[in-house]
């Protein structure tokens, strides 16, 4: 390892723990701290990094073929359909509004036609980070603006990959690889050739994903080993993208496709955490890049173009997207967040821009004024969104609530979320699906996992106790949380991460025995159920019902013994620290229990339900010796 | 001094009940009332004894307010009675413990007011049926107020449900504010008279 890679690397992680909890303190979504870290250690403020700025960039598009590999795994076919008609509607008219809007300006500056449409559409894009975040962070994400903002996304999402294979048509010279080195098999031939060839590419990995991929991951899966799961997630990735640039194909399609073709397998939500850290540090290290290689000389010359280039696209964008929510009837102060939440330019565009670039239908200057103005462009929403939320919003009246009925959502999360869907949860989530409870289910079986998957069940696939996994699965949204984990330990460990990151959730959990539920008592929790209770009193009721007792009285003795022990774990726990004091307490308890029990025993097992016991309201009233008249009529019970 | 009430409510299906769900909502939550619902505390009618008789003696005005089930009380309410009012206790030698304190009944009755005349279905009057509850009060040497009965319920309208309501609202707060005339309000057969005739317009 060279003293040079260390460097390095020390310079952009350092940068990047700076910037990026900074710009979350003030207000700003971490893309906005990436991009700002990158400019700070960029050629132009410190100059940590000159021109490897642009070969850094190079690398960290992996994670943009990471993330479009994670957008592909979210794209539940069947959700999907459901929004199908607000994805099409918002997201077309967005797409083509925009990019036909932006032709115009473009084609008045001189430009030639496929440079004006490849930086059109270019632009049209918006920023999925910047936008799902600030909606997430703000609790927007149901509303209808939120909705609407998704479906726009979405389709842009999906629209980039048909672009990227739409850039080679426009480009009027040869093409030249992409990179020095790269020869792929494709060179040379003829663009619709290609063309055909991309979606010929992408038919073959939804083959070799469906019957070949699964049952492989099944088989790792079945290792338990968590970091081989980890490295076959990664395997998939690299190697579809290596194989997409082995055809000179778009790494970042060829990985969007292998996602949609995983989602409905009972991997998704494990290959989803697995990937997400990687794609999110190599994403931060994108748009570092990005910063990095802002050329702010370019800036310098000529700042009034920048500046009203940028003004021009935003109010481009939002007039566009303005006029669709007033289309499909969203309210003012909805439409308002709409329009400037995707205002922006977004990082998709960095990928069309330097694709077309070295396609050759842009040349370098614009490509780095471009860059720019979509940097600065990310950098408004923030700004906007303030001012819409201080001037705008409270003009425009009453904020519409959340609503629950949104047909279209694809993210809803259930109320309650049970962990551990074995014999224990299993019973649990049936009583509740019997009652109309739908439940989110968690569970680290795959095979009993495709089969509930097949029952209709929402099923979360992993180890419970990740708390990327709980997030994704909705524990922050949930309102009840039941961990039913058959292991004890983990359980236990469930429980932890829960009451320390969602310390509102109420959980219900499962201990094994008195012991499991000291540990679960000290973390708070205070709805525990012990196997070894209730099953156990409700044998022990039974046994005494066949001995001969009445059935009812033996009932009895049994809530009552519920409750004793309740109390008496409840007393206990909470002076557990000091251990000589537990073990005394221990033995009191099981002593006092035990002559709760035989006094029970004593008094005709009715100790506590004096008035149903005739011998006891009897020496009651004539013990002492004094004839009564009001006696009331309880003899008769007694017989 | 304003007096303390315990509402003891009795409804094992009170989610599709209608006008019950109107009465309760009338409860005002302030300090000096106390509403209990009986079938959420104990589903499994295993009452807690000791609590109980703590919250009798925290009251001075104990409110049964339940459906007339099969010209009685739903059985939770009876499982209660037989529980709580404990030989030697409430009754019996050196049962003084509720002495002095004042029990009613709100009722809701399916069947209308003139179906409880003896040329009536029912047969018998309210205060007929009502008896060994009357009987069960006096034992314990307490109070019994004759009941605000609402009946009738099968055939009410939204409308009537409100202004039932409201008059259900108003004996609250007089209970809760009002020192009671206990001779003067046993003259009535309900309640519900009483409210009429004293009530200002």
């Amino acid at each position: 390892m060279n003293s040079d890679f260390l460097s390095q690397a020390l310079v952009y992680l350092a940068a990047a723990v700076i910037c990026v909890p900074i710009a979350k303190k003030v207000g700003m979504s971490s893309v906005l701290g990436y991009l700002l870290s990158g400019i700070i250690i960029g050629p132009f403020v410190l100059g940590f990094i000159g021109q490897e700025g642009q070969d850094i960039m190079h690398v960290a598009e992996f994670g943009v073929v990471m993330m479009l590999f994670l957008i592909g795994l979210e794209l539940e076919p069947a959700a999907f359909w459901q929004m199908r008609k607000a994805i099409a509607g918002f997201g077309i008219s967005q797409l083509v509004g925009t990019t036909l809007l932006l032709l115009i300006p473009f084609l008045f500056l001189g430009w030639s036609l496929p440079m004006s449409l490849a930086v059109a559409l270019a632009l049209s894009m918006s920023s999925t980070a910047i936008v799902l975040q600030t909606l997430k962070e703000k609790g927007l994400s149901n509303t209808m603006a939120g909705q609407s903002s998704f479906s726009v996304l979405l389709f842009q999402d999906i629209a980039v990959i048909p672009i990227l294979a739409i850039l080679p048509l426009l480009a009027t010279t040869a093409i030249v690889p992409s990179e020095a080195g790269h020869h792929s098999l494709l060179d040379g031939l003829p663009a619709w050739l290609q063309t055909i060839l991309v979606f010929g590419a992408v038919g073959s990995i939804y083959v070799v994903g469906t019957y070949g991929v699964v049952p492989l991951l099944r088989i790792v899966a079945k290792t338990g080993l968590r970091e081989m799961f980890t490295a076959s997630s990664l395997l998939l990735v690299v190697a579809v993208a290596y194989l997409m640039e082995l055809v000179g194909l778009s790494p970042a399609l060829g990985s969007f496709v292998a996602g949609v073709v995983l989602a409905n397998s009972e991997f998704r939500h494990e290959l989803e955490s697995d990937i997400e850290p990687f794609k999110g540090l190599l994403l931060g290290l994108f748009f570092i890049g990005v910063g990095a290689s802002i050329n702010f000389q370019l800036l310098s010359e000529s700042p009034g173009q920048i500046a009203l280039l940028v003004s021009l696209i935003i109010l481009t964008k939002f007039l566009v997207l303005l006029g669709i929510g007033k289309i499909f009837k969203l309210k003012h102060d909805q439409n308002f967040l709409f329009a400037l939440g995707l205002s922006q330019v977004g990082e998709f565009a960095f990928v069309l821009l330097s694709f077309s670039n070295q396609l050759q239908i842009l040349d370098a200057e614009w490509t780095g004024k471009l860059t720019a103005i979509t940097a600065i462009s990310m950098m408004t929403t923030p700004l906007l969104l303030l001012a819409n939320e201080r001037f705008l919003a409270p003009r425009f009246g009453t904020k519409e609530a959340i609503d629950e009925k949104e047909a279209d959502a694809i993210a809803e999360h259930h109320r309650v979320i049970i962990a551990g869907f074995g014999h224990f949860g299993s019973t649990i989530g049936r009583l509740l699906r019997a009652n109309g409870i739908e439940a989110t289910i968690l569970d680290n079986n795959s095979d009993q996992v495709e089969l509930l998957r097949k029952m209709g069940f929402k099923v979360y696939y992993g180890d419970a106790t990740r708390l990327d996994l709980l997030k994704s699965a909705g524990a922050g949204e949930a309102t009840l949380f039941i961990a039913a984990i058959d292991s004890p330990e983990i359980n236990k460990n469930l429980v932890h991460t829960l009451t320390k990151h969602y310390p509102g959730l109420k959980i219900l959990a499962r201990a094994r025995n008195r012991f499991d539920a000291y540990e679960l008592m000290e973390m708070g929790v205070t709805n525990i159920y012990r196997e070894t209770l209730y099953t156990a009193v409700h044998l022990a009721v039974d046994a005494l019902g066949q001995l001969g007792f009445r059935k009812y009285s033996a009932t009895r003795q049994g809530q009552k013994f519920i409750q004793y022990d309740e109390q008496g774990l409840a007393k206990l726990a909470s002076s557990r620290h000091d251990m000589t004091e537990y073990i005394m307490n221990a033995r009191q308890q099981i002593e006092f229990q035990e002559k709760l029990l035989h006094d029970d025993l004593m008094q005709n097992f009715s100790s506590e339900d004096h008035s149903w016991d005739g011998t006891y309201v009897r020496d009651q009233l004539l013990g002492a010796n004094r004839p009564d008249t009001t006696q009331p009529d309880t003899s008769v019970k007694v017989g | 001094m304003p007096n303390r009430v315990l509402i003891l409510f009795a409804h094992p299906l009170f989610e599709k009940s209608r006008v019950n769900k109107e009465l309760i909502n009338q409860v005002p939550s302030q300090a000096g009332i106390t509403f209990h619902d009986l079938y959420e505390h104990y589903p499994d009618f295993n009452i807690d004894v000791a609590a109980e008789k703590e919250l009798l003696l925290a009251h001075d005005i104990i409110i049964w307010n339940h459906p007339f089930y099969w010209y009685s009380c739903p059985a939770l309410l009876k499982q209660w009675i037989d529980m709580v009012l404990e030989v030697g206790w409430a009754y019996g030698p050196g049962g003084n413990a509720l002495q002095g304190k004042v029990v009613l009944q709100i009722l809701t009755t399916g069947g209308p007011q003139a179906s409880y005349q003896h040329e009536g279905n029912n047969r018998f009057t309210m205060s007929e049926f009502l008896a060994p509850f009357d009987q069960t009060v006096r034992l314990c040497k307490m109070h019994y107020l004759p009941p605000f009965v609402i009946h009738g319920t099968h055939r009410l309208q939204p409308s009537d449900i409100r202004a039932q309501a409201t008059e259900y609202a108003y004996l609250l707060n007089h209970l809760l504010n009002e020192p009671l005339d206990i001779p003067q309000l046993t003259t009535y057969t309900y309640l519900n008279d009483w409210l009429k005739a004293t009530k200002p317009l």
